[in-house]
């Protein structure tokens, strides 16, 4: 069954939160990621691989290409779960 | 012989049987002239130190990842200092000298292992590729980018790669210069184990404790019988690379690369 939106992007904000170390209340869907986590490109990735492993899914690089808030992400990963 | 070497990019250390080759040149192991001098260092001591071993293991003690490929910032102003001609020159010589080391380290009579994690990218997936095995700890992410630039890999990243998976996955990674995670790169083909998060070198370590119960000849007629050497492709590459090395566009892309402030330069 496919996973609900909204829990896609709980999901998303909850595993930044956890692996980035940032209080959750602290994230909202439309912040900048980079910048709300204060993250360079390289830890980018490892954010890419952590949401490729919970959600089991392939996120090409070049499907991520320009974005930058949680909620535009969430909707990527729900088109391919 | 020394039991340990201590390098400014490279060192390693013999336990138990086993070499442990560290990287850990900031920020992420690019593979310049500092790292590729320390490279050969090491190969000319290899067959000395394989008399005693049976296993190699190449990690990187770096946080970032195991490597992010060749240096392009010394590379863009290396040949900036220079006119297109020795410009290339100073190319082929320097591939022809990493062909070297990744040549010895691939035919290295012991059992060789590249326990990776995080950035495994280029350059750095050629030297993973050298190995017999790879483990991956379950954040590393493997990729080619190579195109961005006007390039191929260089380091004797396509025939390797031929070697080891089917030519579609080979094609994907190379054409779309996408990166694959560790899971994706099991299931291609590409990674023999898949660990927890910071377990790939304690991983690789027993796999190492496990080669030692096999006789040693016997484990190396295995390897260079299952995993030749594909020499006549890898001259070709160093071609095709030097062929692609002399168009302006692969500087226009290298200065891209380096003066970029985007948020994600490692994107194709």
């Amino acid at each position: 069954m496919k996973m609900d939106s909204n829990k896609t992007l709980d999901d998303i904000l909850g595993l930044a939160s956890t692996h980035f170390k940032v209080p959750r209340e602290r994230l909202t869907p439309d912040d900048d990621f980079f910048k709300t986590l204060g993250i360079d490109s390289l830890q980018a990735l490892d954010l890419l691989t952590k949401l490729e492993n919970h959600f089991r899914v392939e996120l090409p690089d070049y499907e991520l290409q320009g974005v930058t808030d949680f909620r535009t992400l969430a909707e990527r990963i729900q088109a391919r779960l | 012989m020394a039991n340990k070497h201590e390098g400014q990019a490279v060192s390693w250390e013999l336990r138990d049987g086993v070499i442990e080759l560290a990287l850990h040149r900031d920020p992420c192991n690019e593979i310049g002239s500092l790292t590729l001098a320390e490279l050969e260092e090491f190969v000319a001591a290899l067959p000395k130190m394989s008399e005693d071993t049976h296993a190699l293991i190449i990690y990187s003690a770096m946080k970032s990842g195991f490597c992010a490929g060749a240096d392009l910032r010394e590379l863009y102003r290396r040949s900036e200092e220079m006119n297109r001609v020795d410009a290339v020159r100073g190319v082929r010589d320097y591939l022809e000298r990493i062909h070297a080391v990744m040549n010895a380290l691939d035919d290295a009579p012991l059992t060789t292992i590249a326990a990776v994690h995080g950035v495994t990218f280029g350059g750095g997936l050629e030297l993973a590729l050298v190995c017999d095995l790879i483990i991956a700890d379950k954040m590393a992410r493997f990729c080619f980018p190579e195109l961005r630039l006007g390039l191929i890999p260089g380091f004797g990243g396509i025939p390797r790669l031929k070697r080891d998976m089917g030519n579609g996955v080979v094609r994907d990674l190379l054409l779309t210069g996408r990166s694959f995670n560790a899971i994706k790169a099991q299931t291609a083909g590409l990674v023999s184990q898949v660990v927890g998060e910071g377990e790939a070198l304690r991983a690789a370590r027993g796999t190492a404790a496990q080669l030692r119960k096999f006789d040693k000849a016997t484990a190396l007629a295995a390897k260079r019988f299952i995993k030749p050497i594909p020499r006549e492709e890898l001259k070709q590459e160093i071609e095709i690379f030097c062929d692609l090395f002399e168009r302006p566009a692969v500087q226009a892309g290298l200065r891209k690369f380096v003066e970029s402030t985007d948020a994600q330069p490692y994107l194709p």
